[in-house]
């Protein structure tokens, strides 16, 4: 049931679009006053999560680690993956947040023969690192609608995009990837029963919303076509705070737009907080030194104790005189520090 | 405490980041659309103006198909006009590559069409003297 809900909060977005996109106040609402909102509930939204994180104590060192520690000079340690200095931890977290390095990890778990097998399974992994770096790939080329004038990079990155050079406007590789890998990841939760069972709205929300927005772009794009022009006009406006509702653009674009809205809205609300979220996993973002260096809780509470030699001091005659033997030596001096076992 | 700094420098960076389109316009003067040289003597293109704003990229590719694998160079536009399917003889026998085309694709950040590397442009091709 859940990924029916979500596919239809979708469409309902979707089509809250398309409807407002053919009234002229709908247009007013969806180009100049929708985008704002959205953009203020994700700035504000994302600065208080990360807020809150941050404000969260963290008195232990818990580093996840996956390999050797650092002990013994003749004994190799993994200076990335159980990592015992700052630039181990740099290291760990650049491969982790471009490469994804744990989900490489991801493995399958099988009953063979009897036997629990588990195999590698590299699929997740290569679908999820494919979705992200295309939808940044994505994220950047729109630049060249905020941006006037469009940077060299912008355009860069479009003749990269559209190397192969067919058709025109030619097709960029980004959006065949991302429609391929958001398909992957959804078929992935259908198909797999244990996957599905433990699936949640929230996570067909997102890749519903995001495939929604990859195929109304990739519609404007290829097939029923946009002023981009406009487009652009519109976007500078919204960039320079006097934004005005575009004449002639379908209502696909508007449905695009909500849609865009509506995820940046729901992000830092959703598990896609993770986008801010993997910065600050203490999991992986601790140098693991706890053997080497001591880390003492700020947070400790300052406790009072009574020592035994202090309590043999305190009640040293009426021991002695009821004949129990005491334990430090007469005249042993200050008795704090003599400790006897 | 101590990292909290870091995790104040790193949002302030993304915070800045998302909104650099606000800060670039507003240190830039208005943003205008791009000035176009339309033909002095021309009133009409091959299609509705509006649809060659949105599809001329589509009607070229029409055009070449039809030209290199049908043969069929004849093209009868909304008005009733006949042209010839060609780049060169065509769109750029009203437009002009550098004041028209190039324009509006650097303010869209259309990376330069390579169409260009095969077809000419009659205003350049003049000076360098090729056919
Ligand atoms: C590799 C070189 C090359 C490139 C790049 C190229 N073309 Fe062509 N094009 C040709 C050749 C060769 C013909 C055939 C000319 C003829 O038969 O008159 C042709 C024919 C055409 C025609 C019909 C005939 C004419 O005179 O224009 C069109 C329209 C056309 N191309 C459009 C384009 C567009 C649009 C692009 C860019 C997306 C492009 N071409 C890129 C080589 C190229
Ligand atoms: C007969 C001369 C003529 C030819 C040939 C011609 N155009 Fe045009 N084109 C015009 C005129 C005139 C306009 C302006 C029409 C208007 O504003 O209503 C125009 C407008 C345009 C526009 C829209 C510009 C804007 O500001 O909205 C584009 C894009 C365009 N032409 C591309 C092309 C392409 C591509 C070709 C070749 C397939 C071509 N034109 C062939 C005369 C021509
Ligand atoms: C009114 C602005 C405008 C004018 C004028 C214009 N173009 Fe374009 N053109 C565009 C836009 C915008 C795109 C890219 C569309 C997209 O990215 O969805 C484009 C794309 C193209 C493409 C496809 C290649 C690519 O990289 O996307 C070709 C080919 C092309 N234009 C040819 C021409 C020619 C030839 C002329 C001049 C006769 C011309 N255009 C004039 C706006 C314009």
């Amino acid at each position: 049931m859940n990924e029916i809900y979500a596919l239809l909060v979708v469409l309902a977005i979707a089509a809250a679009g398309l409807a407002g996109g053919q009234m002229s106040f709908g247009r007013i609402a969806l180009a100049e006053v929708i985008p704002y909102a959205a953009a203020i509930l994700f700035l504000a939204g994302f600065c208080w999560r990360i807020m809150r994180w941050a404000w969260a104590p963290v008195p232990f060192h818990i580093p996840v680690t996956c390999g050797q520690q650092k002990s013994f000079r003749w004994i190799r340690a993994a200076k990335i993956d159980n990592p015992s200095t700052q630039w181990g931890v740099l290291a760990r977290m650049a491969a982790e947040i471009l490469l994804f390095r744990s989900l490489f990890r991801n493995s399958r778990a099988q009953i063979g023969g009897g036997w629990l097998i588990l195999s590698e399974s590299g699929a997740l992994w290569l679908s999820a690192l494919a979705f992200h770096w295309a939808l940044l790939l994505i994220l950047l080329r729109h630049l060249r609608l905020f941006l006037e004038p469009v940077p060299a990079f912008v355009n860069a990155l479009e003749r990269l995009d559209s190397f192969f050079q067919l058709g025109a406007p030619p097709l960029y590789l980004s959006d065949v990837v991302v429609i391929a890998a958001l398909g992957y990841l959804l078929i992935r939760r259908f198909r797999d029963p244990a996957v599905r069972f433990i699936s949640l709205f929230t996570d067909y929300f997102g890749l519903f919303l995001l495939l929604a927005i990859s195929v109304t772009g990739v519609l404007m794009r290829y097939f029923t076509r946009i002023d981009v022009l406009n487009v652009k006009e519109l976007a500078l406006g919204l960039a320079a705070m006097r934004p005005q509702a575009p004449q002639g653009l379908g209502p696909i674009f508007f449905a695009h737009l909500l849609l865009v809205c509506a995820l940046a809205s729901y992000l830092p609300f959703s598990k896609l907080m993770h986008m801010g979220g993997i910065f600050l996993s203490p999991t992986r973002n601790l140098a693991n030194n706890s053997r080497s260096r001591r880390h003492i809780n700020p947070w400790n509470h300052p406790v009072k104790t009574h020592t035994y030699p202090e309590w043999e001091k305190e009640f040293r005659e009426k021991l002695q005189s009821a004949g129990i033997p005491v334990e430090i030596a007469e005249g042993a001096g200050d008795a704090g520090n003599a400790r006897t076992n | 405490m101590r990292d909290r700094v870091w995790i104040f420098i790193g949002l302030a960076v993304f915070v800045a980041a998302f909104t650099a389109p606000f800060w670039h316009v507003h240190a830039k003067t208005s943003a205008r659309q791009p000035d176009l040289v339309l033909p002095a003597n021309q009133k009409e293109c091959v299609a509705p103006a509006s649809t060659m704003r949105d599809a001329h990229m589509q009607m070229l590719l029409n055009w070449r198909e039809d030209v290199v694998r049908r043969g069929d160079r004849r093209y009868v536009a909304f008005d009733g006009k006949v042209y010839e399917k060609s780049l060169t003889h065509t769109c750029l026998g009203c437009h002009s590559k550098a004041a028209f085309c190039d324009r509006c694709h650097e303010y869209s950040g259309v990376s330069g069409p390579y169409c260009w590397n095969c077809h000419s442009d009659p205003q350049a091709t003049v000076t360098r003297s090729r056919p």
